[in-house]
């Protein structure tokens, strides 16, 4: 296997081509954006709560495949979760893609570890963060409503 | 004299192609022989990023640091002296390249950045006054944009910008509108690093001097492809960069004509740049000494002054005809893949292809391209002001040097054909 298809894996390509929860939510409790000042991606993140449950989530913006997908699939794993727990989600992603996984954390991320490859290309690890990071803003009570 | 891997001009003149010699030429340059990761040869498109440096810049810095090393103009010993003269010498021979009236107009600095920094806080803030305005255009690297931004927030001027036409040149009807009695000092690029335009900047410079306007020209983009005369250009301050020039990163020049630079005070304190320092106070040297405060980067002044000596055994007019070659056979080859678009498609450009693929982001394209070996950059080029006019996030930009091949230009349009399989 080339190491363009470990990065490019087919779930990537698919969640690219038809990305799930992809909109603009009216009346979200919560709404973060996240911004790479390096290429000039920007995305923003709803959540829909009841109680400190993620009933509904989505995301609009623009892009790469990388983080395009990485939105998708964050979008689809954490809905239904808590709070609590989606900031765990976050953090063992985060180390994933860093390369700094554990690997009993491993089998814990599912779908997401198709992400696994990009701690190996430094300049696309920002673009599969990058929704998380905003993610993770929108978990913050102190982050305003929309 | 530096040698340098180019044939005599002995080919057609109707055929620049045969003027180069490119094959020789890259064997001057270590750094294009190897391989990437994916076991492709290196072809290097990311030139107005940075250029590559041939073995006579690496060795030039490298033989100063084995046999010449000391700081200038201070010791009383030979290799002091020496490394004075020659670092002198290296400002004569930018004045030459540049076709200023004297090395006395050529301060160096660490970068074009930093060139143009030091205008807007030693000029800028002793001249601009509140109403007052600089005209920048919506082309400009941020190199030229922010310190403007910066000092207008200091001394209360207010900052304009020109716009730019749908093909990316500029807009010289509404540059006539917006140069103003206000207008103190029109801040342009010579070529844009985005789009690759050549802007008209002796026209311009003219119609600014006209209203009593200063000009200050950002050459960062300009200098490895174009012949540079200020007194031609007609311009008050030239900027560039010596890494982009096949030389050392870390060094800069700015030109400024002489009699503004007299007038300007110093914009950073330390060594090198006083007359007498007492605690009460101290009075400033000269210039260029007056802009220079603490030691300057003499390895690196050196490697760009051989650096310059490489190009003009080259011959930049060669440089410029194969570029030229490049930029056709590119525009063409590139524009030719399905999907792709192109953005900046002024008649005047250097060899900068800028584009979209139909439905893949830039940066999916460069990691595709870098997997088949080829460096490009994706990104906003530190020009989102240009990515905003054209409404898109990023663009893919090929940037060619006199180093590049034929072969690379078919590299790179594979490259792209193969990203528009991998995303549909």
């Amino acid at each position: 296997m080339s190491s363009l298809s470990e990065l490019y894996q087919n779930v990537i390509l698919e969640h690219n081509r038809s990305p799930r929860n992809y909109r603009v939510m009216e009346e979200a409790d919560r709404r973060a954006e996240g911004n790479n000042p390096n290429c000039g991606d920007s995305l923003t993140v709803w959540l829909k709560l009841d109680g400190d449950v993620i009933t509904d989530v989505s995301f609009h913006g623009k892009g790469c495949a990388i983080s395009r997908a990485s939105a998708s699939l964050m979008t689809a794993t954490v809905k239904g979760k808590s709070l609590h727990d989606a900031q765990k989600v976050f953090e063992r992603f985060h180390r994933m893609v860093t390369g700094r996984l554990d690997p009993a954390d491993a089998e814990t991320l599912g779908k997401l570890a198709v992400f696994s490859g990009v701690w190996a290309y430094p300049t696309r690890v920002k673009c599969a963060s990058l929704p998380w990071h905003a993610l993770r803003s929108a978990l913050s009570p102190d982050t305003p409503t929309t | 004299m530096t040698q340098v891997g180019a044939a005599p001009a002995a080919a057609a003149p109707d055929r620049p192609a045969d003027l180069l010699d490119v094959a020789r030429i890259r064997r001057d340059f270590p750094i294009l022989s190897q391989v990437t990761r994916g076991g492709h040869p290196l072809v290097y498109l990311d030139n107005a990023a940075t250029t590559q440096k041939p073995r006579q810049v690496i060795e030039a810095v490298s033989r100063f640091y084995a046999t010449g090393n000391a700081n200038v103009h201070r010791g009383l010993y030979e290799l002091s002296e020496r490394a004075t003269a020659a670092f002198e010498a290296a400002r004569e021979r930018v004045a030459r390249f540049v076709g200023a009236a004297s090395a006395g107009e050529i301060v160096f600095t660490r970068s074009t950045t930093e060139a143009i920094n030091l205008v807007a806080q030693s000029w800028g803030r002793s001249n601009l006054r509140p109403g007052d305005e600089v005209l920048v255009t919506a082309m400009e690297h941020h190199s030229n944009l922010v310190p403007w931004q910066l000092v207008c927030q200091q001394t209360g001027a207010r900052l304009r910008a020109v716009p730019i036409t749908d093909r990316g040149e500029l807009d010289l009807d509404a540059f006539e509108g917006l140069l103003g009695d206000r207008t103190r000092l029109l801040a342009v690029g010579h070529v844009s690093n985005a789009l690759g335009t050549v802007n008209p900047v002796r026209e311009l410079a003219a119609r600014a001097h006209a209203r009593g306007a200063l000009v200050l020209v950002d050459g960062a983009q300009a200098a490895p492809h174009l012949r540079i005369d200020v007194a031609e250009l007609g311009c008050d301050f030239f900027a560039c960069s010596g890494h982009k020039l096949y030389g050392p990163t870390g060094v800069g020049v700015l030109y400024g004509r002489s009699a503004v630079l007299e007038e300007m005070p110093p914009w950073q304190g330390g060594g090198d740049m006083i007359e007498q320092v007492r605690l009460e106070g101290s009075t400033w040297a000269a210039p260029p000494a007056r802009f220079e405060a603490g030691t300057p980067p003499i390895a690196e002044v050196l490697g760009l002054a051989t650096a310059l000596d490489y190009i003009d055994q080259v011959g930049l007019d060669r440089i410029a005809a194969w570029e030229g070659e490049l930029l056709r056979l590119a525009t063409e080859r590139v524009a030719g893949v399905r999907g792709v678009r192109l953005v900046g498609t002024a008649p005047q450009k250097v060899a900068v292809l800028s584009f979209l693929l139909d439905g893949v982001h830039p940066h999916d394209v460069g990691t595709v391209l870098d997997d088949t070996g080829v460096a490009v950059r994706a990104g906003h080029h530190c020009a989102q002001p240009v990515m905003e006019r054209f409404s898109i996030p990023a663009t893919v930009r090929a940037s060619f040097a006199f180093y590049n091949t034929s072969d690379e230009v078919e590299a790179l349009a594979r490259g792209i054909e193969r990203a528009g399989e991998v995303f549909r």
